[in-house]
């Protein structure tokens, strides 16, 4: 019979969970690190880590499969691409219920769930994923060989992706929703002197259509309300990330207005027991040094709050 | 020409023939060691277990021999890796691009071999 009971459930495989389990597992507590999604998280979806101290440059898959594995030595059980069917926090024996079937239980969770790619939620961006809606250039770059493509966003990402993408298609469009950008200053240069990089400012995207494929975008320009159509053959959308919380609106860990976990200095959360780290909570700086030093400082504080428990009996 | 990944590989066209002749329910996901694709092996890993009527495999998109899918009519509107095609009996049952969830695989493989 499989063992339902821990000492600490970290839910979120990304690198702070996997961090925090590492410091969990070495110090003996017995833990469980659980995933809706592939082990790494967001770190996985990177190419290339070139600033992570110690380590000269790796991908993501690399530098998550050594966590992983790092994890896995210690002791962690990891279950990965599972299905949250319910957590119950507020009590002092913590559950979390997976694929609506196997009860897990521990007296302390840390919730590091990470965040995802902010789409669009317009129609027709789920119907062209894959046939011409693309959230990632270096994967899907070269499909788009001489091809009329927009780039939606106005960050880091968005202009350098833009750039990027000017090695394969014949035309890029940035479509930023304000009248400036919120990338560096350096990248935004380099993308006003690309003269394959034009600029649709003040809009945004309110549906795609096509047939088999993506054809044509349906935009609205904010400032004047016009609504104008472009003929495209593909669309990159690198629009920011937005907390992983939506399994949490039905518990009463306190989120802020981007639903993002609340917590103090030390990542306690208002649940006595429950403790945050990653980007899934309220903070400026999201890396994975960031990560990193979020889930050692969880995994430090969960140790000492289960070690007063233990001594209190 | 394969993948890194924990999966049997598929690495030729005449390999991908011998799959489909002696297996009747295949899943091939056609793709590269980019982030897109990675989570989609991982699941399908993890899926072997509970699906052992299907056979699970990957095949490197830029391996030539990969035409074999690339060319497939059912894939001829897609833009975006990975490409990943579910047989039955030989035949094209199902096709998606990009990205899949486990849901969205799980789906497929439940409408299609269960």
């Amino acid at each position: 019979m499989e063992e339902n009971q821990f000492d600490v459930i970290v839910v979120g495989a990304g690198p702070a969970g996997l961090t925090a389990g590492i410091y969990l597992a070495r110090a003996k507590a017995k833990t469980l690190i659980l995933d809706t999604g592939t082990v790494g998280g967001q770190l996985v979806l990177t190419h290339e880590i070139a600033n992570y101290p110690g380590v000269e440059s790796t991908s993501g898959y690399q530098l998550s499969a050594s966590m992983k594995k790092q994890a896995k030595s210690f002791g962690c059980l990891i279950k990965s691409n599972v299905r949250l069917s319910e957590l119950k926090l507020d009590q002092d024996l913590k559950t979390v219920v997976v694929n609506g079937k196997m009860v897990y239980q521990a007296p302390a969770v840390i919730l590091a769930t990470g965040g995802r790619s902010r789409m669009l939620k317009v129609p027709g961006e789920e119907d062209f994923k894959g046939k011409g809606i693309s959230y990632c250039a270096t994967c899907d770059g070269d499909f788009f060989q001489n091809k009329e493509i927009i780039v939606v966003g106005g960050g880091n990402s968005a202009l350098e992706e833009a750039v990027s993408l000017t090695k394969y298609a014949g035309k890029v469009t940035i479509l930023h929703e304000f009248d400036h950008f919120q990338a560096f200053a350096h990248a935004v240069e380099e993308a006003r002197q690309n003269p394959k990089i034009d600029f649709i400012m003040e809009s945004h995207i309110t549906g795609f259509s096509g047939d088999e494929r993506l054809k044509k975008v349906n935009c609205k320009n904010l400032r004047t309300g016009e609504l104008f159509d472009k003929e495209v053959d593909g669309v990159f959308i690198f629009i920011g990330y937005e907390a992983n919380t939506n399994m949490l609106k039905n518990t009463a860990v306190e989120l802020n207005q981007w639903n993002e976990i609340v917590t103090n200095e030390y990542l306690h959360t208002n649940l006595k027991g429950v403790f945050a780290a990653g980007d899934s909570r309220a903070k400026k700086y999201r890396q994975v040094t960031t990560a990193v030093s979020d889930g050692t400082v969880a995994a430090l504080e969960t140790l000492a709050f289960i070690h007063a428990k233990k001594e209190a009996f | 020409m394969v993948l890194q990944t924990n999966l049997k590989h598929v690495a030729s066209a005449a390999e991908h023939s011998e799959l489909l002749k002696n297996n009747e329910n295949v899943m091939i996901c056609c793709g590269r060691m980019g982030p897109m694709c990675l989570p989609v092996y991982d699941i399908m890993e993890e899926l072997q277990d509970e699906y052992p009527n299907v056979a699970f495999r990957d095949f490197l998109f830029d391996n030539p021999d990969a035409a074999v899918i690339r060319n497939l009519p059912e894939a001829r509107s897609f833009m975006g890796l990975p490409f990943v095609i579910y047989y039955k009996n030989g035949e094209v049952v199902a096709a998606a691009s990009s990205i899949q969830t486990r849901e969205q695989i799980t789906e497929i493989l439940d409408r299609e071999f269960k």
